[in-house]
């Protein structure tokens, strides 16, 4: 699950991570009084950012044509009129696609006088099953340009799991990062408060980009997380209701959302061919045969292993929501599950849901002749595929046509 | 010969009196395996009873272990409680721990990973997210070999193929093919679908490529991390069977999961075209799609 900058802002600062002081605000009159507050307060620049689950947003564009989702400016009546142009439009960015997503909440903050712009993300490192913490002098650019121009610049650590990143670790990564002097203490309960950040919260990634070396009002320097990216591990929100309670459906796929209610696995595409299958990897396997054979397919889709009518059903009626769709095919192998009972729930929901674009089923499995046999007796026009490569050119066919 | 397990090898379910764990070890007690006791907290005594088996139940691995000389064992325990499970069967010193359980945090995981990266561990684990192993009998539609997890039993057939596979319907997949071509196998895995898992494709391939009995083996990968890539290089200079192998998830889109929690292009690591690029450069047959899985390993050999 991915959660707001501002979100994540908070997880961190209440760990005790400096984070630029700010607020979220829903109107341009709450921003211009945020803008005020922090003026009054002593903040000399104020930054306007709003808040989407994609990146890129200060290069992006509002469908009336605002240009950048991320504005700075000295004055209160130029944050009102930022907010203004930005909260009820939609912003399209590289990572949005084109129909982009519509900004329902801003953050004003202080911007501070930024010294210098470093990286630091903690992540779960596959290869040892133990967490990593990356750290680059390169901030505020895309840490995979990064790693593929001048991965020398890239520090990694790995961490024991069982103790937690130590102070000697986060004193080398500071030093790597070449934050001496005052600064090393302030790096080292930033790095150990990250890092429990990503621990506590159990994150899958936790993301500062950029990490800022920023001058005080006070002629001193300090380290703040200027901006902040955190993923949470779904397997995990049960015991973080605070945390799932973050989630804002708004920024999902509604078709996505719909099916997660009834715990299938739907992500959408932009191909003709729907596909509904049980398990993970049969599901993208079966993508990728249809497109082996010509055809592009709508949608990944898992039933999972025991799937019911009544999932079966709501699979089928979240297909035919996606305009896009021209065909669709069901693959099912079914182990344990009776094929019989799959079938009568093809049966049935296609009876409900009235469909009548072309459908391929392949069934294989577990009394598979009985479920056949209640296919071709229901009367409906269903087409049967023999294997997976039968039914995916079956499919591909019936598009074309 | 097989690897992991042999159709005598005796074996507890963890989380026997759920509604899922007992509803499979049913299916394995049916399949003929040696289902030899279950343990759920608070219910020693009681008794599993199906078809005039009589399972006994304890209140902990241990004991279960000591008490009917099981050596591996099948977790069924809610996410929420199955790491803990898991190291249980470790600290018990069983030889094999299968972990079916779906949706464990991923840094539970961690931390059973780094207990058991202690050295005199000599436990095995499979999964978690996994469909479990299945070492087919040589009874009719495979009766009498060892199935711990949820594979279907009877698709198999005693023979001299090993399958090893993050995904459980592309092995029973790739299983039901070779059968169907009359060709058996000698032990498929599942090690799930999970980021950090217990063994990976590289452990059972190293596994396979010292069992005399399997001849070759087919590896079934998928987006997401590098663990086909690293099995490719091993084999590539170490491996004496003829390996046939297919990756799922090229028409996936980067930075969105594909349903298992470890499948996931990002930062354009974990491709599938890099993955199926490693095979080729190994040496490892490559099926063009998922329909022709066995094929591609049967004209290799």
């Amino acid at each position: 699950m991915n959660i707001h900058e501002y979100q994540a802002k908070e997880l961190l600062r209440s760990r005790g991570v400096a984070v630029p002081p700010g607020e979220v605000v829903g109107t341009p009159t709450e921003a211009r009084s945020a803008a005020k507050t922090l003026l009054h307060g002593g903040a000399k620049r104020l930054v306007l950012k709003a808040q989407i689950h994609a990146g890129g947003r200060g290069k992006g564009t509002f469908s009336n044509g605002f240009q950048g989702g991320v504005k700075l400016t000295e004055s209160a009546d130029a944050i009102e009129e930022f907010a203004r142009q930005m909260i009820g439009n939609t912003l399209v960015t590289k990572q949005t696609g084109p129909e982009g997503r519509l900004v329902r909440r801003l953050m004003v903050a202080e911007a501070p006088k930024i010294e210098r712009e470093l990286y630091l993300a903690v992540l779960l490192d596959r290869a040892t099953s133990r967490p990593v913490v990356m750290a680059s002098t390169e901030g505020g650019m895309d840490i995979e340009e990064v790693a593929a121009k001048t991965p020398e610049k890239i520090v990694r650590l790995t961490v024991d799991p069982a103790f937690g990143l130590q102070p000697h670790e986060a004193r080398r990564i500071a030093a790597a990062l070449d934050l001496g002097g005052p600064l090393l203490n302030a790096a080292v309960k930033l790095l150990l408060a990250v890092y429990r950040t990503w621990w506590e919260c159990d994150a899958s990634l936790v993301e500062i980009n950029p990490l800022c070396v920023i001058a005080t009002a006070e002629g001193g320097r300090d380290l703040w997380a200027v901006d902040a990216k955190i993923g949470i591990d779904d397997n995990a929100l049960f015991r973080h209701p605070d945390i799932h309670a973050m989630r804002d459906e708004e920024e999902e796929s509604p078709l996505e959302v719909e099916a997660s209610r009834f715990e299938l696995n739907y992500i959408k595409l932009d191909g003709t061919i729907a596909c509904l299958v049980n398990g993970a990897g049969l599901a993208m396997a079966t993508m990728d045969i249809i497109k082996h054979f010509g055809g592009e397919p709508a949608n990944f889709l898992d039933v999972g292993g025991g799937a019911t009518v009544e999932q079966v059903t709501a699979a089928f009626r979240i297909i035919m929501k996606d305009p896009g769709v021209r065909a669709i095919l069901v693959n099912i192998f079914g182990g344990i599950m009776d094929c019989d009972v799959i079938a009568q729930g093809i049966v049935a929901a296609v009876k409900e849901t009235g469909l009548s674009l072309p459908l391929v089923v392949r069934l294989e499995g577990n009394n598979v002749e009985a479920g056949k046999r209640t296919l071709a007796d229901s009367g409906l026009t269903i087409i049967s595929g023999d294997t997976m490569a039968d039914a995916a050119e079956k499919v591909v066919k019936a598009v074309a046509e | 010969m097989s690897i992991l397990v042999q159709p005598d090898t005796k074996v507890l379910v963890q989380g026997i009196t759920g509604g899922f764990g007992g509803r499979h070890a049913r299916l394995s007690l049916d399949y003929g395996t040696q289902v030899v006791a279950g343990v759920t907290p608070g219910k020693r005594g009681q008794f599993f009873e199906h078809n005039g088996a009589k399972v006994p139940v304890f209140d902990t691995v241990a004991e279960a272990a000591a008490e009917t000389g099981a050596t591996a064992s099948a977790v069924f325990v809610p996410p929420a409680f199955a790491g803990d499970a898991i190291l249980e069967g470790v600290a018990a010193e069983l030889d094999l721990v299968v972990c079916v359980t779906e949706g464990i945090p991923i840094h539970d995981m961690t931390r059973v990973k780094r207990a058991m990266s202690a050295c005199r561990i000599k436990t095995r684990l499979i999964g978690p997210n996994c469909p479990g192993i299945v070492t087919p009998g040589a009874g009719e539609h495979s009766h009498g070999g060892c199935r711990i997890g949820i594979a279907p039993g009877y698709i198999h057939r005693q023979g001299h193929i090993g399958v090893v596979s993050r995904s459980g319907t592309l092995t029973y997949e790739a299983v039901w093919q070779l059968t169907c071509r009359g060709v058996g196998q000698s032990t498929c895995v599942g090690i799930g679908g999970d980021p950090v898992n217990g063994s990976s494709h590289l452990d059972i391939i190293k596994l396979f490529n010292d069992d005399p009995d399997t001849h070759g083996i087919i590896m079934i990968g998928e987006i997401g991390g590098s663990a086909e890539e690293e099995a490719a290089a091993w084999i590539k200079e170490n491996c004496r069977k003829p390996v046939a192998g297919f990756i799922a998830g090229t028409t996936a889109p980067p930075g969105r999961r594909m349903g298992h929690a470890g499948a996931i292009v990002s930062g354009g690591k974990g491709t599938a075209a890099a993955k199926i690029e490693a095979f080729r450069e190994a040496g490892i047959g490559v099926a063009e799609t998922p329909s022709v899985m066995a094929e591609t390993l049967l004209q290799m050999m």
